[in-house]
């Protein structure tokens, strides 16, 4: 059993709180949810929908097949009824002589002004005519209002009970549904990130705000005393990377966190952290580009520029969560990461992994705290020490071992060089590092094998989302690789899956079909058959299927 | 006392009767001073460069230190302060790298007040990069970059910090090792943000010696209330024959780090 509920409305209506509290009425009554927020960059005015599916097993998309529509005003019935299946229904805000086909009447503002509410209450009006749809206990409903509107939920929950009886009287009920009572907890792709961070001993966030990023400073910004982490919001996203780097040369795990635009100006200091081996960790949530783009709409072309990022050759360790739940899990190994290395790690994610919302059970056991290579306090301490692994322990300021970090090469005592010699070793000396961060990955899940056919479709981030559920509708028997390390490149892993593959397909959220050409680059693989999305818009399952089907 | 060694191996390269060895003298007798007193211990010192002639000074001094990239020092420097509050964080900037490449950061950490301490080496001129012109190159200044005389205005770097909410400005000169010494030890017993402007020449592309030698004199042996905001601001405005040295400002406010760390 599934079906996907969409609400519209303007800008300033309340959506994207309605669409979550949607979700967590029915996580609360056992199901899996994925709720999918579509918003303009402006504040009022403007048309913003959220998409709820909800299902009896793990969704990882939305899809454009609808069985209903709320509509808090008439450019939702416009925009979305074509996406109406034929037995689906429209719950809109007026009365019986109103005839809109497959609609149901709700006087939504009429309630609210009755009880002397304001319009976003209209949602609350809505929920209450859902519920009696579902049959979902008013109670339930009740206690999630309480969790989300606290202070202000009375009103809300009396016109969540006048709905209701309302819709007792005036419609059937369509679908009676179990409930199972869940004990998941709903999250969006950057609450997973903040949390799964500060799993991993982070101590300081630092962030220019920029969406789809934003949302992460949010969340720590209104959660910082509870989680004893310093926030800070700086003068632009320059001053956000090196501050970050001068905390974390003075011992303290932080992270940061921008969109493309926003790490394209940290380039410099991104450098400097290869060079001084400062460990660093950048969460870099794509939006449509180029340039400003398509400020509140998704993309994965910044595949190439993340790979490539900072000038010269340095290590680096990029991961690409691909749902909700491995970006939580994946960003505290970054931390980890990060930290054992000494190397930047980047985060990529999207807008459409950032801000949509799942429903996911947190194993706190599986995410350890790894504590990085601390060296023994000494008066002649080189913080660039040549080592077998070419990692150098850490040390920081304020103790015997005077530390001396530099953007300059350096010698092992962190004093500028410019011998010939010298220079060689010292860059040496940083590639030596990826032999050990290589080894180590090979312990972790670098990749992600769904099924075993000799078709196989291969994607990255969160267009896994959309092609596991596309492949899932399809009769047709298909494999699904999932790469979510993408630099240092899990060969050891891709390779033997491509050989065995008959028939590959690659998809991916931008052009030039990016992660096909890394393939090539890094297996001399060719894969010719691209599916490749750059409308701002994360792929529709539906329409994936249909895409597949011509390939297999 | 045993004898506090700051010296490094490293073989100086700043050119013959550089300004920077001014610098660097009254900053090594600070260090020492302020740690025989027990004001200061040495193992907490972090200092910070940007790119320049005076970054080559992170190299000659024997404490914690973090060579930055050009203009970047602030928001670097405070970052340690965030980390860990009991550092003392001190950094060096050239004009060009404090006032140019990196204004925005140097006005942001003054108007919140980071617990950090900045020593701008200001000597009018780009001179590892071997003479163009600066922010703060007077007009009609012959440089690589302006060969005809520079066609800007130069801005006031003092005047600029005051209105930015910086609690501690100061102007030293290179020339005068004994004054500023005890800049550095008001700057560094200063707490929130403490700028020092030093007005340094730059024997090759700019020998200023001379001129400011005849010019400078202590602002604070004369009646002056360095809490007076207004005065400060009016005093910053003073340049001809007669030029100010001395602490300009000096006010308490809350830092940023305080504020940031109540609560947690």
């Amino acid at each position: 059993m599934e079906f996907s509920i969409l609400i519209g409305g303007e800008a300033g209506d309340g959506i994207r709180k309605a669409g979550n509290l949607i979700g967590r009425i029915f996580n609360q009554a056992g199901f899996y949810v994925f709720v999918h927020d579509d918003y303009s960059s402006l504040i009022r005015g403007g048309h913003n929908f959220s998409v709820i599916r909800v299902s009896e097993k793990k969704v990882f998309s939305y899809h454009n097949k609808l069985d209903m529509i709320i509509a808090l005003d008439s450019e939702t019935i416009k925009k979305h009824q074509n996406k109406l299946i034929p037995k689906g229904l429209i719950i809109f805000d007026g009365t019986f002589k109103e005839k809109i086909k497959n609609g149901l009447p709700v006087p939504l503002s009429s309630m609210v002004n009755k009880i002397k509410g304001i319009p976003i209450m209209r949602s609350s009006v809505a929920i209450g005519v859902l519920c009696y749809l579902f049959k979902i206990p008013t109670e339930l409903a009740v206690q999630i209002m309480n969790e989300v509107y606290e202070k202000k939920a009375e009103l809300n929950i009396k016109l969540l009970n006048m709905s209701y009886e309302y819709a007792e009287r005036n419609f059937n009920r369509i679908n009676k549904i179990k409930i199972k009572y869940g004990n998941k907890r709903l999250l969006t792709g950057n609450e997973a990130i903040a949390l799964g961070a500060k799993k991993a001993g982070l101590k300081l966030y630092i962030a220019y705000p920029m969406t789809p990023a934003t949302s992460i400073l949010h969340f720590f910004m209104d959660h910082k005393n509870d989680l004893g982490l310093r926030v800070v919001q700086p003068e632009n996203e320059i001053a956000v990377i090196n501050m970050a780097l001068g905390a974390a040369y003075a011992g303290t795990r932080t992270m940061i966190g921008t969109s493309g635009g926003g790490f394209a100006l940290m380039q410099e200091a991104f450098s400097l952290s290869g060079m001084n081996e400062t460990p660093l960790v950048v969460v870099e949530s794509q939006r449509a580009a180029p340039s400003t783009g398509v400020p509140t709409y998704t993309a994965q072309a910044d595949l190439r520029f993340v790979l490539h990022a900072g000038h010269g050759e340095f290590p680096r360790i990029l991961i690409a969560p691909s749902d909700i739940e491995e970006a939580y899990y994946k960003t505290s190994e970054a931390l980890n990461l990060a930290w054992k290395f000494q190397v930047p790690v980047i985060i990529l994610v999207d807008k459409t992994l950032s801000e949509s919302v799942t429903n996911i059970k947190l194993i706190n056991d599986r995410i350890t705290y790894e504590k990085e290579k601390i060296a023994e306090q000494t008066e002649n301490y080189k913080r660039y020490k040549f080592t077998d692994d070419g990692i150098s322990p850490l040390s920081f300021p304020g103790g015997k071992s005077i530390v001396k970090a530099s953007s300059y090469e350096h010698d092992e005592f962190g004093i500028t060089t410019e011998e010939p010699e010298e220079i060689k070793r010292m860059q040496e000396k940083r590639f030596l590092k990826t032999k050990a961060i290589t080894e180590d990955l090979k312990k972790k899940k670098t990749v992600e094998l769904y099924g075993n056919n000799k078709d196989l479709v291969i994607t990255w981030g969160s267009s896994k989302g959309a092609v596991l559920d596309a492949v899932d509708m399809m009769e047709k028997d298909i494999a699904v690789l999932n790469i979510i390390y993408l630099e240092p490149f899990p060969t050891w892993k891709v390779i033997p899956i491509i050989k065995k593959a008959k028939r590959i397909a690659c998809v991916e959220g931008n052009f030039t079909g990016q992660l096909a050409s890394l393939i090539r680059e890094k297996t001399g693989f060719n894969i010719k058959e691209k599916i490749l999305k750059y409308d701002s818009r994360p792929f529709d399952p539906i329409e994936l299927a249909n895409s597949l089907e011509k390939v297999f | 006392m045993n004898e506090i060694d700051l010296d490094t191996h490293v073989q100086n390269t700043w050119c013959p009767g550089c300004g920077n060895f001014g610098i660097l003298s009254a900053f090594k007798s600070t260090l020492k001073e302020l740690v025989s007193s027990d004001e200061l211990k040495l193992k907490n010192v972090v200092i910070s460069a940007g790119i320049g002639c005076h970054g080559k000074i992170l190299d000659y001094v024997k404490v914690n230190s973090f060579y930055s990239i050009h203009g970047r020092v602030p928001p670097t420097l405070t970052g340690m302060k965030l980390s860990n509050p009991s550092l003392e964080v001190i950094g060096f900037a050239g004009d060009g790298d404090a006032y140019a490449e990196g204004i925005s950061h140097l006005i942001h950490a003054a108007k919140r007040n980071s617990d950090i301490k900045m020593i701008i080496h200001n000597n009018q001129v780009f001179a590892l990069t071997t003479g163009q012109f600066t922010p703060t190159t007077p007009e009609g200044f012959k440089t690589k970059t302006s060969p005809k005389g520079s066609i800007e205005r130069p801005i006031n770097p003092l005047t600029l910090m005051l209105v930015s909410g910086a609690t501690f400005v100061a102007r030293g000169f290179s020339g005068n090792v004994e004054h500023l010494k005890n800049l550095f030890k008001e700057a560094i017993r200063h707490k929130g943000f403490a700028v020092v402007d030093i007005l340094q020449p730059c024997i090759t592309f700019n020998n200023t010696f001379q001129f400011y030698k005849e010019r400078v004199y202590d602002l604070n042996k004369t009646e002056y209330d360095k809490k007076d905001f207004n005065s400060a601001l009016s005093k910053a405005n003073e340049w001809g024959d007669k030029i100010p040295i001395g602490i300009f400002y000096n006010a308490e406010k809350k830092t940023f780090e305080e504020s940031i760390l109540e609560g947690l």
